[in-house]
């Protein structure tokens, strides 16, 4: 756990007279699972846009895998390795469940002709069917992804984010909107999948008991600001954070 | 392509050689009309369909194709050196007509394509000395191949059609390899498609440009079929034409716009007995069938099918038809 793969450095975002994010500066190691939490308001999605480089920070640098992405495409972004979930349903709905997975890794093999040229599964159905063995999704396969239940299309946007083999995933509020039994299946694949593939997460989740089970370390931003960074249980006692949450 | 496929386009084919057989000229005209017009509309059908792009400018690549390919084969030059130049014409036209789709969408995206259409029209209207203005052009030779020559109306339908089968399998194998997958997710989820690697902008650009080429190839066609080219068959309501055809067979369907074409072209025909009501008649089967089954003839083939056969499912996706 010592190669940094995630380095924030002195980010700040301003729209116009309103500073969303301020001088924000932490490190993700390879491996780690890394919370990012705060109440709304608190800067956590635009710092997570700036990371991601929907948005160009007003300030500071972003590097992935040592290189500057600040500002960098989202195509481009996840050919370095990064790939996401979105808070909200994000799957590709009249697409069966198979090919949103294909979909999700087809980009990274091969050159744009020989994707025209060559198998129509760009060689990846097995693969394919591993990732949604792995999330239990396996008798989904063929199911247009639109015509799944909620935590179902939820598993199949995590599928899609790690099928490309990523170092880093950023993970928006992935147990948004799911059932507990499902929230279980989905953070024991998660940890799962990190355990055994050592990929490093960034997960910016507002359920407490998810993140303190899932994340070895957490950040807690409050008004733009990093104001605790620590293990789940030196967050859980801290008293900025407690107040943050409770107004205090 | 499963055996039953491949029995279905082995029907298919046969029955396309079969259909001129015993017919008038005038017949076979129409047939080559509607084989030349599918293959425009499979152009827009990737645009539009596939990658949801909408566009109202697809005559006008049939235009700036039917041109070069006239202007090439009145200089003398051979029609089968004529036609690629037509279709990589049409094929940067259209990659050039791609990048304000990076920048605005749906009816907005439309406007500027009709823009686009209008100011071709008006190009081939005024410029004269190019394009014979009003008068357009006439007198440009079929093509002969050897011994084969198309200067009668059979041949002529057998080297359109040999165009056609060319065409569609370039189609289908585009819409079936994992350029297709992005198409169709460049329609439904650009967002998305963008954060797992897919060049969207890339893509846009390729959509545009490919339903382009295939206009540019209808337009090479249209040269030595008709051989009398003018602007008026180029305007915004040919595009407009092209795009009922795409909607009403069925939008990002592979059989979709031929049989669109097949309403569009070959209906007046059929419902010639009804002389002057024609259009009438022809206008509420449109609205009808828009109204039952937004998703064309297609989508109202699939209805039938579920109804009669519940338990084979019948392919769901574009449920909501195109989206303009």
């Amino acid at each position: 756990m010592s190669e940094t793969i995630l380095s924030v450095r002195n980010v700040s975002k301003n729209f116009g007279g309103i500073q969303a994010v301020r001088e924000v500066s932490f490190d993700v190691k390879r491996g780690e699972v890394l919370g990012l939490i705060g109440p709304n308001g608190s800067g956590k999605s635009t710092l997570f846009n700036c990371v991601l480089g929907q948005l160009k920070p007003s300030s500071g640098e972003v590097h992935v895998n040592g290189r500057n992405v600040a500002g960098m495409r989202a195509c481009d972004l996840n050919k370095l390795g990064v790939g996401r979930t979105f808070q909200q349903l994000s799957v590709f709905p009249q697409m069966s469940v198979i090919d949103n997975i294909i979909l999700a890794g087809q980009e990274h093999h091969g050159t744009m002709l020989s994707r025209l040229f060559g198998p129509s599964d760009a060689g990846l159905t097995a693969e394919a069917e591993q990732m949604i063995a792995f999330f239990r999704l396996s008798h989904l396969r063929d199911e247009l992804a639109g015509s799944l239940s909620y935590g179902q299309q939820k598993l199949v946007d995590a599928a899609m984010a790690f099928m490309a083999g990523p170092s880093l995933v950023l993970l928006d509020e992935p147990a948004g909107g799911v059932n507990l039994t499902m929230l279980g299946n989905l953070k024991e694949r998660l940890k799962t999948y990190n355990e055994s593939h050592d990929t490093t997460f960034v997960v910016i989740e507002h359920n407490m008991e998810f993140v303190m089970s899932l994340c070895s370390r957490i950040v807690v931003l409050a008004e733009g600001a990093i104001i605790a960074e620590g293990t789940p249980d030196e967050i859980r006692n801290n008293q900025q954070v407690i107040d943050a949450y409770l107004g205090g | 392509m499963t055996p039953k496929n491949i029995i279905f386009a082995i029907v298919a084919v046969g029955l396309l050689i079969i259909a001129p057989l015993g017919q008038g000229n005038y017949i076979t005209y129409v047939l080559c009309s509607w084989l030349l017009f599918s293959i425009a509309a499979m152009g827009l059908n990737l645009t539009l369909g596939y990658a949801g792009q909408v566009s109202l400018a697809q005559a006008s690549f049939m235009g700036i194709g039917a041109y070069i390919t006239a202007l090439m084969t009145l200089n003398g030059i051979h029609w089968i050196l004529a036609m690629p130049c037509a279709v990589a014409a049409t094929f940067f036209v259209g990659l050039v007509l791609g990048y304000p789709a990076l920048r605005v969408q749906h009816h907005f995206l439309a406007f500027v394509t009709l823009a686009f259409n209008t100011l071709v029209f008006l190009a081939f209207r005024n410029e004269e000395w190019l394009t014979g203005g009003s008068f357009g052009l006439v007198g440009m030779p079929r093509p002969d191949f050897w011994v084969f020559s198309t200067m009668k109306q059979l041949p002529f339908y057998y080297f359109t059609l040999v165009c056609f089968l060319i065409s569609a399998a370039a189609f289908w194998w585009i819409v079936h390899s994992p350029w297709g997958r992005a198409f169709k997710a460049l329609r439904e989820n650009p967002i998305r498609a963008n954060s797992v690697g897919v060049d969207t902008r890339r893509m846009t650009l390729l959509a545009f440009a490919i339903g382009s080429a295939f206009g540019g190839l209808a337009g090479a066609l249209m040269t030595p079929l008709v051989q009398f080219i003018e602007p008026g068959s180029f305007a915004l309501v040919h595009s407009l034409k092209l795009l009922l055809m795409v909607v009403v067979g069925g939008a990002g369907f592979f059989f979709g716009p031929i049989l669109g074409a097949a309403i569009v072209i070959l209906m007046p025909e059929v419902l010639r007995f009804t002389e002057g009501y024609y259009l009438i008649i022809y206008a509420l089967l449109v609205i009808v069938l828009m109204v039952y089954s937004p998703t064309g003839l297609m989508g109202l083939g699939g209805k039938v099918i579920t109804r009669f056969r519940p338990q084979r499912e019948v392919r769901k996706d574009m449920v909501q038809g195109a989206q303009l």
